[in-house]
């Protein structure tokens, strides 16, 4: 048995103390908004906190884990929408969403470490994939959440036609 | 056990499914069901009103990111009239499609098609809806319906004032004949509809609360992992799966022709089991292709002679005999990987009831029914498909089905058990249905003024139609292979284009906006043609677009936006192109500088005409991120070395970070008249439009991808 802290719960594993993070989260404990994209800790889907940190748990052992705290997604928004996820919904960063969760938990461990974001710092924590191409938004509302500046949306619209937008 | 999951049966069966013969199917007998299990009355087929004034909206196709499903319930809410803080949406049921003679129409993804191909009858089904909730109002009052008139879900009656709203008189509605001939409204009057509606999934995918495919979780389900062959098409010679048979948590081993699968009580048991195994494998006659040999198989078809003719306008070796100047040059494209964060997967359950429940991630409902059926043995009606959201699907998700083969011939060896497979990245990456390797050399004649009066295209490219829809293969021509060239707005008088078919064993598909590396051939050649006539790149094309041409438009659009011609900062240099496709017409200026070989794309100004425009903003996100979907071209690229795929994750399959990520502008401009895509007109002019301005930067022309095969350091 693996003792666990998930989201604030104990909780007790019978698993392989090498088995990744990731898939003790999915398959045993049924957290599923964590998610799985290369199993290399290449592309950011199953980053998650482990003691505020943000980790991939795709390469992080179960067995490593005694002692320390993980919060998924789950745990994230226990107590409604945290206001980097309010941004993200604000600024409509997803598209498929796959990749969001990292995203989300990756820029939610950077806000706790630097308040106020430069792009250059979001350049470095953000590593997370996303095929979709929804980078300029993550940034929007990076900066929304830490309050910092967002470049307004120089996209012009023309509408011969008398439609309006 | 012995299953077949043999890549060729994949390949075949993939065909049979594919879109177009989806329409074959006939269901003998099939009674036309009321809808099972509704709680709410049908006013149409498309919309469920909950006495409390819900509104639920079916939708048909499947949602990818890129917004339709929100598209598509703001038509149908829009001509409805309801409050759209009541909507939410609900995907049809493949099943109960079938059983109800395919009444909620395609359910195929692809083709940016989804709102230009359906918004007819979306449109009609809410209209049709408001007029039958006014009918049943004024049944009720005992007053002509004429009286009466719907807005934001109210029915009010004029003369009396008196109001009711739409959930109280939607049993009575239900009851109603659907009118035909709906008037629709027009575009300009749109109220929800034509507005950037907040996308309905969003809450959800902030919280990480939808389903995606691999996320299906079922009592006593168990976990697959697959091998397959690592060269295409080859077979399972033989199995030792002595280490894996002992591994922890592992269920049993099934064996097919083309692959084997671990059967295990978690996803990373049953995937270190399938690492366990040693697997003989017959390679065929496919082990000694190579990156070299499909070169060399391209040249040979672009030499070749009497080629399938897709255009053939005026005389062009005459024309090119007498030119004051010839221009040629030859370009090339690797094969690529869709790459979608979701790995394919799919879920499959035979019931003790001799039914099988199917959980998938698909671009088409109806082909995943198909595909899990024939899979199965069973009839269509016994088998359903429950639609995941997709983690992606860019044309991975569409056709081909493979993974919902395999996941129902591996659920078939444990009966009463659900069982979830999941591809690993490595065998996601090296078995897709890749966008097609290709090559082309395109020949053009200038006149003394400068003015292009020849061109010669000859196209080396593999066949996605032959593969995947054959029937859609014209005298020897596969659309999505000449695409750009057969079909070019430029009024060159004498142009042709010639189509060499050549198909390696690596199995192609549809990759969003297939056909796209045509638009990098055409408008870098294009651009080159300019240059060699002495003439601005924005000029030279408007001398060949006839006016009122909607190409002209937009891409005069983009370079005023753009302020083609203005100073820029030092450094950075411009690059256009344009193109229509997928429905719609774009065009686009990139703005780049190069340093050290390295190229920075610092703004792209992308202007579409796609006749009307459902939801700016989505419509926004789709240019975003195609722009960035296709600036991985540069860095991305298969190679093939003894048959078989060399990359195997995004370590060496690089797909674009954060700060590769330019300031894209879009501008829309919706002419009316006609419906046309988002989802992939904004990828046609990525490359070249980054190219041309690498070549006014440096002077050096990019004429294959990835980058690493070029040298752009300044000349």
């Amino acid at each position: 048995m693996i003792k666990l802290n998930v989201n604030g719960r104990a909780q007790n594993v019978d698993v392989e103390p090498e088995m990744p993070l990731l898939w003790v989260l999915r398959d045993e404990l049924k957290l599923a908004g964590t998610k799985y994209g290369c199993g290399i800790a290449q592309c950011g889907a199953c980053t998650v906190h482990v003691d505020g940190q943000a980790v991939r748990s795709c390469v992080t052992p179960v067995g490593s884990l005694a002692g320390k705290k993980v919060v998924t997604i789950e745990g994230l928004g226990a107590r409604g929408l945290t206001r980097v996820q309010q941004a993200w919904l604000e600024h409509e960063v997803p598209q498929c969403g796959y990749c969001q969760v990292g995203m989300i938990m990756a820029a939610t461990a950077l806000l706790e470490k630097k308040s106020k974001p430069t792009d250059a710092d979001i350049d470095a924590a953000m590593t997370n994939l996303c095929r979709c191409g929804t980078y300029a938004r993550v940034r929007k509302a990076i900066h929304a959440a830490a309050g910092t500046q967002v470049a307004a949306s120089p996209e012009p619209v023309l509408l011969p036609n008398g439609q309006k937008a | 056990m012995n299953i077949a999951i043999d890549r060729r049966e994949f390949l075949k069966a993939g065909a049979a499914v594919g879109g177009g013969l989806a329409l074959e199917f006939s269901i003998a007998g099939a009674a036309l069901a009321q809808a099972q299990g509704a709680t709410a009355p049908e006013v149409t087929h498309w919309i469920l009103i909950y006495p409390d004034d819900r509104v639920v909206i079916r939708i048909a196709r499947s949602e990818m990111g890129q917004g339709s499903l929100t598209g598509l319930a703001q038509l149908v809410a829009e001509e409805l009239d309801c409050d759209w803080a009541n909507v939410s949406t609900e995907f049809v049921s493949p099943n109960e499609h079938i059983k109800r003679k395919r009444i909620w129409g395609s359910m195929s993804t692809g083709g940016s098609a989804g709102v230009r191909t359906s918004q007819e009858y979306l449109r009609k089904s809410g209209a049709s809806a408001r007029t039958m909730l006014v009918s049943a109002a004024a049944t009720q009052w005992e007053v002509p319906s004429a009286e009466c008139s719907a807005s934001a879900g109210v029915i009010t009656h004029g003369p009396s004032g008196r109001k009711v709203t739409y959930g109280k008189v939607a049993a009575a509605a239900n009851k109603l004949e659907t009118p035909k001939d709906v008037p629709l409204r027009d575009p300009k009057d749109w109220k929800i509809a034509g507005k950037s509606m907040k996308r309905l999934e969003m809450p959800d995918k902030v919280a990480g609360k939808p389903i995606y495919g691999v996320d299906v979780q079922l009592p006593n389900m168990l976990h697959a992992s697959i091998v397959q062959s690592p060269v295409f098409l080859g077979k399972v010679k033989g199995v030792d799966s002595k280490a894996a048979d002992k591994m922890r948590g592992v269920k049993g081993i099934v064996k097919g022709d083309g692959g084997v699968a671990v059967v295990a009580d978690n996803c990373w048991r049953s995937n270190q089991a399938a690492k366990a195994l040693k697997i003989d494998w017959d390679e065929g006659s496919n082990g000694a292709v190579s990156s070299d040999t499909i070169t060399a198989l391209f040249k040979e078809g672009l030499d070749a002679k009497d080629l399938p003719t897709a255009r053939k306008t005026g005389d062009v070796p005459a024309a090119l005999a007498t030119a004051a100047k010839v221009v040629e040059a030859e370009y090339a494209s690797p094969y690529l990987s869709h790459a979608t964060m979701e790995p394919m997967t799919s879920t499959a359950w035979f019931k003790q009831d001799g039914t099988l429940d199917v959980w998938t991630s698909t671009q088409n409902g109806e082909a995943s029914i198909a595909a899990a059926a024939e899979a199965a043995g069973l009839p269509l009606e016994q088998v359903e498909v429950h639609k995941a959201m997709l983690g992606g699907g860019f044309g991975r998700r569409g056709a081909p089905q493979d993974y919902v083969k395999q996941s129902v011939a591996i659920a078939k060896q444990f009966p009463g058990r659900p069982v979830k497979l999941i591809w690993s990245r490595e065998e996601d990456m090296q078995h897709g249905f890749y966008r097609p390797a290709s090559r082309a050399r395109m020949k053009a004649g200038l006149d003394a003024q400068g003015n292009m009066v020849a061109m010669h295209t000859v196209i080396a490219c593999p066949s996605i139609l032959a593969l995947l829809r054959p029937e859609g293969i014209d005298k020897g021509i596969d659309s999505t292979a000449v695409r750009t060239f057969n079909d070019s707005p430029y009024t060159t008088p004498n142009q042709l284009v010639e189509y060499a078919m050549r198909n390696p064993h690596v199995p192609v598909g549809f990759w969003r906006a297939p056909g796209l590396q045509n638009s990098f051939y055409r408008e870098s050649f294009i651009d080159e043609v300019a240059h060699a006539a002495g003439k601005d790149p924005l000029e030279f094309r408007l001398a060949m677009l006839k006016p009122g041409d909607k190409n002209r438009l937009v891409l005069e659009a983009a370079a005023r936006v753009a302020g083609w011609g203005s100073p820029l900062p030092a450094g950075v240099y411009r690059g256009l192109a344009q193109s229509d496709g997928f429905g719609s017409y774009t065009a686009m200026v990139a703005e780049v500088s190069v340093n050290e070989g390295r190229i920075n794309v610092h703004r792209v100004v992308f202007a579409i005409d796609s006749g009307y425009v459902v939801n700016p903003d989505a419509c926004r996100a789709q240019a975003e991120g195609n722009v960035i979907f296709c600036l991985g071209q540069f860095y991305e690229g298969h190679t093939l070395k003894d048959g078989r795929i060399q990359e195997s994750n995004f370590h060496d399959f690089r797909i674009p970070h954060i700060q590769e990520m330019p300031r894209v502008e879009t501008v829309l401009v919706p002419t009316g008249g006609f419906w046309g895509g988002h989802g992939e007109p904004g990828a046609l002019n990525v490359v070249p439009a980054v190219c041309n301005a690498v070549f006014a930067a440096t002077g050096k022309r990019i004429r294959s991808l990835p980058l690493k095969d070029n040298d752009v350091r300044n000349a």
